[in-house]
């Protein structure tokens, strides 16, 4: 595979414009039209977008499990092992596929029930994950799930294992279905959501846990969220969705603190926050929301998808739109990038 | 207060029978809603707040207490008065793909709370009234005609909203009105409610688990756990001084959205107990990081402290430390 990356450690995960689309009889859909993404060994990048922005498609486009409609009809996605072996996953059989998920790859999602399987025990479910792909005993498999339920912090875990995911609660699933993806300890995790479904509380008990196994296993891993909150607890890297594209992708303090597209910008000012009632108006400020809603995928606008919405636009942005360069490691779909900072600061 | 609260809780109880026992859903609830304000009831899943919103609205029959709505206990009203006042009361659902019927056109969802009420006048009186109150919540009045999966989900929230204002009610009752939408969605449907409720007068329980939505929106905050109440006052004096220890865990656990925030908080162990058999005591016991013996045994009174109403044995220990747990859900 040639590399054309740049220097200091290479990533674990490249992706370049990835596309994929769901190909039906009489019509098509492009659900994914250009990705491309970045992800750091040991690292955590945040693929952050609204419904509908092809947040999801893309990650199940990089772990194979596109419905059979769907197609990756452009672009790779090159995940590179330990060893400096690479595979472009946006172009592996099935069966290599399986090969690597497991002990290379390993993916959770929002709602654990669709991950478990409620006829066996949670035990049996992580021991025969063991047993596919390692060579082990039936009682070594047993003990090693013993110790990864008690490192996701599982109470009682010696009595737990035996026990079907329906005597337990959301958040103990959610532990489960991660002992599982970590067992065969990944080198990259993908997180679809992970804690979308989950109280506050519990929430922050996840992340905690899934912050400290990266610290312990040294695994990358690919969060996908719409919670802006959520990005700011785990990611060091954040890439952000609209209709299809990835629009900006930069470090963390980066994207908070001088985003470089009026998307990212909108989003960050929709996010509510205390604002007090001005006493003399006698009336609370408002948020600064974007007006409108995301352009249905068949009906996107010509040049950058987000001019109808964005308070900067002008006739050039009906002209096609390239990543620009804003800074080390930050770019952007937008060419007033400067004047978008601009304004965030003033 | 100058003015008698609009709605005023005392002593409610729900409990919903099953075979394994009674599950305690509210116990002894107590608080009110003062007339034209914003009042947010937060709590994590099973805590009840779902369950309160609807006693309130007599949606749900509860098993003890009183529900006074402009001074009246809407819960001993024969039907035929309950109806009348039916008319002051509105809910927003939380999920604005299954609250809407979708073999009803627009026009039909929104005029029903009308005929119902014998409020519409003639068919042209009361398609003028839904293209008023369409363009009111920020859609067009030719969209009447439309189905509800014709919309995207700010859209069908915004009809639901409309349904609600239809039979104009003086109070409203939002159960996780936005908390299925995303963040820019939402953020135009709160510029809304709050534009609403300022036009009109309105009064607001606002459910949610959203805590920074609430220090938004919200004049005063319920905070519920296992259902009881145990920390109620104004919002700005909660989020910034929480005197309960759940108050405090909530706050802390939410996600800040400032990557350059403190990440040094308490996290709280555990689950929430189970509503079959809430534990003895102070309900929250088996969580609570200041817990000392006396919690075990005796339930705490909601009382005031600094303020506002809290039920712990220990808020002034809560207090005195501060917001010490970290990051507080400030920005």
């Amino acid at each position: 595979m040639h590399t054309s990356s740049p220097p200091l450690a290479p990533p674990t995960l490249e992706v370049t414009a990835l596309q994929t689309s769901f190909i039906y009889k009489r019509f098509s859909v492009k659900a994914v039209r250009d990705v491309s993404l970045r992800l750091e060994r040991g690292k955590t990048l945040a693929l952050v977008g609204e419904s509908g922005s092809g947040k999801s498609v893309a990650a199940l486009s990089l772990m194979g499990l596109l419905p059979p409609a769907g197609r990756i009809v452009g672009g790779q996605a090159v995940y590179r092992q330990a060893d400096g072996t690479t595979h472009d996953l946006a172009r592996l059989q099935r069966r290599q596929m399986r090969r690597l998920s497991g002990p290379d790859l390993a993916m959770i999602f929002q709602e654990p029930m669709t991950s478990l399987n409620p006829l066996l025990t949670v035990g049996d479910q992580i021991v025969e994950m063991l047993l596919t792909h390692e060579r082990l005993s039936r009682e070594a498999a047993r003990k090693r799930t013993l110790d990864i339920l008690r490192l996701v912090e599982i109470p009682a875990a010696e009595r737990r294992i035996d026990d079907y995911p329906h005597q337990m609660s959301g958040g103990m699933r959610q532990r489960i279905v991660i002992a599982m993806a970590l067992v065969c300890n990944p080198a990259l995790l993908i997180a679809d959501e992970p804690t979308t479904a989950l109280d506050v509380t519990i929430q922050a008990q996840i992340l905690d846990l899934m912050r400290r196994l990266q610290a312990e296993l040294g695994m990358s891993i690919l969060f996908i969220t719409h919670d802006l909150g959520v990005v700011a607890e785990i990611a060091h890297q954040v890439a952000v969705m609209y209709a299809g594209e990835v629009v900006e992708q930069a470090e963390v303090g980066q994207l908070f603190s001088s985003p470089a597209h009026p998307y990212t910008q909108g989003l960050l000012s929709s996010i509510p926050h205390a604002m007090r009632k001005n006493p003399e108006e006698g009336r609370r400020a408002r948020l600064n929301p974007i007006p409108g809603s995301v352009p249905p995928i068949h009906a996107l606008p010509e040049g950058c998808t987000f001019r109808p919405r964005c308070p900067h636009s002008e006739q050039r942005c009906t002209l096609p739109v390239t990543l620009e360069t804003a800074g080390p490691g930050h770019r952007t779909r937008c060419w007033k990038w400067e004047a978008v900072q601009w304004s965030t600061r003033h | 207060m100058e003015h008698p609260p609009l709605i005023s809780v005392e002593g409610l109880s729900k409990r919903f029978p099953t075979r394994a026992g009674d599950v305690h859903a509210l116990e002894d609830v107590n608080f009110s809603i003062p007339r034209g304000s914003i009042v947010g009831l937060v709590g994590e899943s099973g805590s009840g707040k779902t369950t309160l919103g609807r006693c309130i609205l007599r949606l749900v029959e509860p098993s003890e207490g009183r529900v006074m709505f402009d001074g009246q206990n809407i819960l001993d009203l024969p039907p035929k008065e309950l109806r009348a006042l039916r008319r002051r009361m509105q809910i927003i659902f939380q999920d604005p793909f299954s609250s809407l019927n979708p073999r009803m056109r627009v026009r039909t969802i929104i005029e029903e709370g009308l005929i119902a009420h014998r409020l519409g006048g003639t068919s042209r009186e009361r398609r003028d009234r839904v293209a008023t109150l369409l363009e009111e919540v920020g859609l067009q009045a030719d969209h009447m005609t439309r189905f509800a999966h014709e919309f995207s989900g700010g859209q069908r929230q915004r009809v639901g909203i409309a349904r609600a204002l239809a039979i104009e009610p003086e109070f409203i009752v939002a159960d996780e009105s936005v908390s299925a939408l995303d963040v820019s969605v939402q953020a135009q449907i709160l510029n809304l409610l709050l534009d609403l409720c300022e036009a009109r007068n309105l009064t607001m329980l606002f459910i949610a688990h959203d805590l920074s939505v609430v220090e938004y929106l919200c004049d005063q905050v319920v905070v519920m756990y296992l259902g009881h109440v145990v920390e109620n006052g104004s919002t700005a004096l909660v989020h910034s001084q929480p005197a309960h220890p759940y108050t405090t865990a909530l706050l802390s656990a939410a996600p800040v959205p400032d990557p350059f925030a403190g990440r040094d908080r308490n996290i709280l162990k555990g689950e929430i107990p189970s509503p079959l058999s809430p534990p003895s005591g102070c309900v929250f016991h088996t969580r609570c990081p200041l817990m000392v013996e006396h919690c075990r045994q005796a339930v705490p009174e909601l009382r005031a402290v600094g303020g506002r109403r809290v039920a712990c044995h220990r808020a002034e220990d809560v207090l005195a430390m501060g917001p010490a747990t970290g990051a507080a859900a400030t920005l």
